[in-house]
């Protein structure tokens, strides 16, 4: 697990273009603290997207990526939507899906690359719309969870169908009326955090990505458990601000409002009592690391 | 026998693929030329003839050559530098050898800078803008290689070289096969050994692209 895996040869190095250069030299991979912290202070893996101007989906990408603990040993699988415009100029591996199927495309990846690498930590992280994991993907979705897949799912609510101008979802909140949708929404949003803790999941949380440290600790804690004990699912709110009638500014503010403790994204959280273990047992093995650079530091001095 | 022939373009906006109009790709020890199967060293001849032609040669190393994922990779890296300086060294002044890396195959938004590298998707971009009238692939995926030789076969009149490490392919004016470090230094020498003896197209009004 490093940057050994990216070499370019030495031979042709000069043409290479910047961006490549800059991910051999400052990427993240390898590095055990990785996290949000590092935007800004090394190179992302992210490149440019093409989603709009103050998106917080592009937001929530950024973060997710930051954080990944094992980026280099990762496959992301997507979906059709907004986010199958941004994983070309991720350099994390990825399969674009067909629409809805993408926990079935991961569960099989999961158990191939386990057969195909046993010695090696592999990690699978979904990452679809409220569309493909709610309404079209749900049957696989589900069974996944159901089957106990050991790979984590992640959904970018943004409770409508924005990529194809604004319709309907499973997730968009009752009343609401889309450009697409004129009548407003006659039931109620899907409960799927519920529905995922009902159906195995061993780590559930529903947030928005107001706050990079809280997505940066939901997703390391999401892979590591599904990596060690089973399914776990995100939910995060990453509003379309065209399609809810907003300003590229006003992105971070909507998703304040809707985290209020009475709003629909109240930060939810549900953990598995195996999972709270092994959560107890990372961040035990966390400090005492801590402590033990703290004395090395203190006897170097 | 087929009577077509994989001649520079631009042949029309979608061109059929090679094989479907019957050519066939060479046997080892062998190459094709056109669409004619050939024996190897006169291939070499003849990569090196257009190369010593153009008023652009260039080369366009990809991921497989590019990324020194094993010490194979990293040694047809250095030979395709070598072949690259050889070019330097023996064309005339006015022609301009190029090297420009296809570091991966990923459809770029909102756009590729042509002028430092070219992308299989739409390599007639950097093929117009730098006016190149003669390429070769080499170490580039063979179902991307063919995508993109037949986009140039399809919109440019650059002349296509494919030094590839299977079986060769036909949507190529001139392909190799089982590329090697060897095979590159033949071409580098054959390059050298021609020097002199072939006649720039500098005054060629039409240089590079059609579009």
């Amino acid at each position: 697990m490093s940057k050994e895996r990216i070499k370019i040869s030495e031979d042709l190095y000069d043409i290479m273009p910047s961006d490549y250069q800059d991910l051999v030299k400052s990427a993240t991979y390898g590095k055990e603290d990785r996290g949000w912290k590092d935007i800004g202070n090394s190179k992302e893996l992210i490149e440019q997207h093409s989603l709009c101007a103050g998106c917080p989906e592009s937001m929530a990408f950024r973060y997710i990526l930051a954080s990944l603990p094992n980026p280099e040993d990762t496959v992301m699988v997507g979906s059709t939507g907004c986010t199958s415009l941004v994983f070309p100029m991720v350099a994390v591996h990825n399969i674009h899906s067909l629409f809805g199927n993408q926990n079935a495309i991961a569960s099989g990846l999961k158990r191939a690359l386990s057969v195909r690498f046993p010695g090696r930590t592999k990690d699978v992280v979904v990452l679809a719309g409220d569309g493909a994991t709610v309404d079209i993907g749900l049957d696989m979705t589900l069974q996944a969870w159901f089957r106990q897949e050991k790979f984590t799912t992640i959904c970018f609510d943004n409770e409508l169908y924005a990529n194809t101008g604004g319709q309907e979802s499973g997730l968009m909140q009752k009343g609401f009326v889309a450009k697409m949708a004129p009548v407003g929404k006659l039931f109620d949003k899907v409960r799927l955090p519920e529905i995922a803790r009902e159906s195995g999941c061993h780590y559930v949380v529903q947030c928005t990505v107001s706050k990079p440290s809280l997505v940066e600790k939901v997703v390391r804690n999401a892979v590591m458990i599904a990596r060690e004990i089973g399914p776990t699912y995100l939910q995060l709110y990453t509003p379309c601000i065209l399609e809810i009638g907003k300003n590229s500014m006003e992105g971070l503010q909507e998703m304040r409002d809707s985290e209020k403790p009475t709003e629909r994204f109240a930060y939810k959280e549900y953990v598995s009592e195996p999972a709270k273990q092994l959560l107890a047992e990372i961040a035990a093995k966390d400090k005492e690391k801590k402590a033990a650079a703290k004395q090395l530091a203190s006897q170097g001095a | 026998m087929t009577q077509y022939r994989v001649l520079p373009g631009p042949e029309h906006f979608l061109p059929p693929s090679a094989a479907s109009m019957g050519i066939c790709l060479p046997n080892p020890g062998e190459a094709h030329i056109n669409g004619v199967i050939v024996p190897e060293e006169q291939a070499y001849e003849e990569a090196a003839k257009q190369f010593l032609m153009a008023k652009v040669p260039t080369l366009f190393p990809g991921p497989l050559v590019l990324w020194a994922w094993n010490e194979k990779a990293a040694k047809k890296a250095t030979a395709i530098r070598h072949l690259y300086n050889t070019l330097k060294e023996c064309v005339q002044p006015g022609q301009t050898p190029m090297l420009i890396p296809m570091p991966d195959y990923r459809p770029k938004y909102p756009k590729i800078n042509p002028e430092v590298e070219i992308n299989p998707n739409h390599p007639n971009l950097t093929i117009w803008h730098n006016k190149i009238d003669c390429c070769m692939f080499i170490g580039v995926h063979c179902h991307q290689a063919n995508l993109s030789l037949k986009i140039i076969r399809g919109g440019t009149s650059c002349y296509t070289i494919a030094m590839c490490a299977q079986a060769g392919h036909e949507d190529a004016m001139l392909s190799f096969r089982d590329a090697s470090v060897e095979k590159i230094m033949r071409l580098a020498d054959a390059v050298k050994r021609l020097k002199g003896t072939v006649t720039p197209r500098l005054t060629s009004a039409k240089s590079g692209a059609s579009n």
